[in-house]
């Protein structure tokens, strides 16, 4: 069971665990595309605390480079998310998502 | 003081969180998000990881909350959002299902997981955080040996991402006129 004195992983894990799901719960409820996004951010997030978490406990770079690698995909994929926001509001202004049901604009 | 250190993130990280969903208005949102990023700065540094946090504020916090006010504002979206309304019905409680069923696993995961790993250590080794160098030297030196081909790939990743942009943002211009006439200029 884990242990619950001290500063352990198990507490970065389940501060991760919270983050992530409100990150999910946000995902489903809201329906505004641009926050949707924050939410994924935010799921993106908690995923990095639990790579940092886990290489410092068992002290390997490793969660280092894959919270680098992370972060990189994150980027591109914001902008390309982004691209699409903009791209669909071009042709529809202030569509949400459920507006986007067919794939064509 | 480690664990102070964490309490402060924390409550920074999920008030953040909490703000970004339940917040009416985007650009507050985006703010939220900045405060949820921060705190997870703070454990990068709470965890000897000194050049992620950097990064994380720089890329993060910097780049990428810019991105998203720059496309709020473009867009004119900026408006405060009615939440009480509940566009698809069933939709709030089956998010709480979901959410509910999520902490459920990983409660359970995390309870009776955890110390798992926590007899198991490597040893030395480049990759041993515990050595001589500095966190950026050593995440320089296992990037650009062992993950040298990954780099690259992301590299051709970024590449590929601005390609995807242009294409998408850009207005060609014969489709203006197929474009319907209510559709915003610029």
């Amino acid at each position: 069971m884990m242990d619950l004195s001290g500063l352990n992983t198990g507490w970065y894990l389940a501060l991760a665990a919270a983050l992530f799901i409100i990150g999910a719960v946000g995902l489903l409820v809201r329906r505004n595309p641009l926050v949707m996004f924050m939410c994924v951010e935010l799921m993106l997030n908690a995923v990095n605390v639990t790579f940092i978490a886990l290489g410092a406990s068992l002290n390997d770079v490793g969660g280092q480079v894959a919270v680098f690698f992370v972060l990189v995909v994150a980027a591109t994929e914001v902008v390309i998310g982004l691209a699409l926001v903009v791209a669909i509001n071009r042709r529809r202004a202030g569509a949400t998502a459920d507006d986007v049901t067919l794939l064509k604009g | 003081m480690a664990e102070a250190v964490f309490a402060v993130a924390a409550v920074l990280m999920l008030a953040g969180a909490v703000g970004v969903v339940a917040s009416r208005n985007p650009v507050h949102a985006a703010l939220f998000l900045v405060q949820t990023l921060v705190g997870v700065a703070l454990l990068f540094i709470l965890n000897d990881a000194h050049f992620l946090a950097a990064v994380q504020v720089v890329v993060y916090a910097g780049a990428i909350v810019i991105l998203f006010l720059f496309v709020i504002m473009l867009l004119g979206v900026d408006k405060a959002e009615e939440l009480r309304i509940e566009p698809i019905s069933g939709q709030r409680p089956l998010a709480v299902v979901v959410g509910a069923a999520l902490a459920a696993m990983l409660g359970t995961v995390i309870l009776t997981g955890a110390d798992v790993l926590s007899g198991i250590r490597r040893g030395g080794g480049e990759r041993a955080l515990d050595g001589e160098a500095t966190d950026i030297e050593r995440m320089g030196r296992v990037l650009f040996g062992e993950f040298a081909f990954a780099v690259e790939i992301t590299a051709a990743l970024l590449t590929i991402a601005v390609v995807g942009a242009v294409v998408l943002t850009r207005r060609a211009a014969r489709s203006d006129e197929a474009a319907p006439a209510g559709s915003v200029g610029g």
